[in-house]
């Protein structure tokens, strides 16, 4: 780990030999870097920092039904470790976090792809790319409720199937399940995997899709051997981002599954509210290591600083 | 213009669908919400009114969202004028390397793929501790900066990658200090890209809810009362709501997006030095 930050500082543009500064101005970069940075640094330690370190120290406290206290104990993580209903809502959490990649990466790849070689007017591409983007600033939730009329039980889709006459009976599947949870997972964050798509595809060099169409490369083998590996460090960027999203949800499967289903998130959240916060913090902290442990993995693969 | 391939019509028409599985719910219940009186949640439609868009402006039927409208846009407000002041900073100390760059920088990545539910939980555990009160315009607000504060960055290091040096040099050679560097020539350019970093400040801000959850105390921001909408009102009240809110979030965008090419558009126009760095 430390090798590979040091990596990361050395990517930074190489600080320019400062031409004849003036007297009085002679800060160190180290001063005057720190001084920039000082007010992220203060929001990242109070904000950030200090609530992973109480969740830490809080995962080893004791609770009673009304209260925690001060502790030092294994209880939480025991209780935890030993409860077969941890490893099953792991094995969720990361069921919807592979379903969901697949689809997002899929579709994402797809559009992007559309956007960046096949739309030919750079006016139509910023446009319909912001068409794309633009649901990305308006509210999940919103955007969540605004399923209900089309998968309950009379709504649009079954309506719709039982008029055309493919089923007999509304199918009970549509909402508040595994499958509404992955649609509304699709729905909202295809759009973390177009951007960075989009935004690498942008940047291959045109000759080089010319050079393997002149030595006579098919548009599915140009696809496959030239743009597919170029692509690789925003498909990883998107990857990053759905696989944290999903991981770390707890709201879109407590909603769109009527609280049928269950992933890490809400077993915090239903934790929280029975006010078990010192449970909730032990199972935080899987979640946070798990989580970290996957990115770690991602990170190996591309170098975020660069490809921005 | 070479033929377009059939990949192209196939392409257009997976891209239009993608659009239509966007776009399509949000118009439904935006068509929803003018439901007859007598309406209910899905198709058909049992009439057209405003009946339910009416029910919005009398307090007691729907709770507090108009206080919650304006904490919102006040939180919306703070946070997007801090993330663009924190980021901007942020971006120019990242163009040169200092002690525990790496660092920081790997922290920032940390706030933006931590579950939020950390968040809230984390900082709800101190406030409690100490003994403070939660409230949206501290601890929720501190809360959400976790979350904009990584893009605001992100942007940053996007824009500084394709800045062109020379603009600097050439200033500095004429004599500029280096702060009439920055705020004659760097911030100028970068001017642009400010208005999408205040973008995200401000909509992500509006529309967060995981991170404000625990941290927002007794008066809730909009989307946490319209989560709690969800669980005890069954009427299109909340597609009126719904609609209301998304039509304000895409006036909001447009007018960011507006205000971004007015100035690209002044920019071309009077030839300034400052437009060709971008």
């Amino acid at each position: 780990m430390a090798n590979s930050v040091t990596d990361m500082a050395g990517d930074a543009p190489p600080a320019q030999p400062a031409p004849a500064k003036r007297a009085g101005r002679k800060l160190s970069p180290d001063v005057l870097g720190w001084l920039q940075a000082a007010p992220l640094s203060v929001v990242m330690i109070g904000f950030l920092l200090a609530p992973i370190v109480m969740i830490v120290i809080v995962s080893f406290w004791g609770a009673t039904e009304f209260s925690i206290y001060p502790d030092f104990q294994l209880d939480n993580y025991a209780f935890l470790f030993g409860s077969e209903v941890t490893y099953r809502v792991f094995f969720a959490t990361f069921k919807y976090a592979a379903i969901t990649w697949a689809l997002t990466l899929a579709i994402g790849f797809t559009v992007a792809y559309f956007l960046a070689f096949h739309v030919r007017s750079q006016t139509m591409q910023i446009a319909l790319f912001l068409l794309c983007t633009i649901p990305f600033w308006t509210s999940n939730i919103i955007r969540m409720i605004s399923w209900i009329p089309f998968l309950g039980r009379n709504g649009i889709a079954n309506s719709t199937l039982i008029d055309w006459g493919l089923i007999d009976e509304p199918l009970e599947w549509l909402l508040y399940s595994d499958f509404s949870v992955i649609l509304a997972f699709v729905h909202l964050y295809t759009l973390f995997m177009v951007v960075p798509i989009f935004n690498t595809m942008m940047r291959i060099d045109g000759s080089l899709l010319e050079a393997a169409r002149d030595n006579g490369a098919s548009g599915f083998q140009t696809l496959r051997h030239v743009i597919l590996p170029l692509t690789k460090p925003g498909i990883m960027i998107g990857t990053i981002f759905v696989v944290t999203l999903v991981m770390g949800d707890f709201i879109t499967v407590r909603f769109m599954s009527g609280s049928q289903r269950a992933n890490v998130g809400r077993l915090i959240s239903n934790d929280i509210s029975l006010l078990q916060y010192p449970s909730a913090a032990a199972t935080a902290v899987i979640l946070l290591l798990t989580v970290l442990m996957v990115i770690g993995i991602l990170l190996r693969f591309v170098n975020i600083r660069k490809e921005l | 213009m070479e033929k377009r391939p059939i990949s192209f019509y196939v392409l257009a028409a997976f891209f239009c669908l993608f659009v239509l599985f966007l776009y399509g719910p949000t118009i439904t219940i935006g068509i929803l919400s003018f439901q007859g009186p007598q309406g209910g949640l899905t198709f058909p439609m049992r009439g057209v009114s405003v009946h339910w868009f009416r029910d919005l402006f009398q307090e007691q039927a729907v709770g507090d969202i108009w206080g919650a409208f304006r904490r919102s846009l006040g939180l919306g407000l703070m946070v997007m004028v801090t993330t663009v002041v924190v980021s901007v900073m942020a971006g120019l100390a990242f163009r040169k390397r200092f002690v525990g760059s790496g660092l920081l920088f790997y922290v920032a990545i940390t706030s933006l793929v931590i579950p939020s539910i950390l968040i809230s939980l984390g900082i709800g555990l101190i406030f409690n501790q100490l003994g403070l009160k939660v409230h949206w315009a501290t601890s929720g607000f501190g809360a959400q900066l976790t979350w904009t504060l990584p893009f605001g960055l992100l942007i940053m290091f996007a824009v500084f990658n394709r800045f062109d040096k020379s603009y600097e040099e050439a200033a500095r050679d004429q004599g500029a200090t280096s702060w009439q560097t920055i705020r004659h020539v760097v911030l100028p350019i970068i001017a642009p890209s400010l208005i999408g970093v205040a973008l995200f400040g401000f909509t992500l801000s509006y529309d967060e809810f995981a991170r404000t959850l625990l941290t927002a105390g007794s008066y809730n921001t909009l989307p946490l009362e319209v989560f709690g909408m969800t669980t005890n009102v069954t009427s299109p009240v909340i597609y009126a709501l719904g609609t209301l809110t998304t039509l304000f979030s895409f006036a909001i965008i447009g007018v960011f997006l507006l205000g971004a090419w007015v100035m690209a558009k002044r920019r071309a126009r009077l030839g300034s030095d400052a437009g060709k760095g971008v």
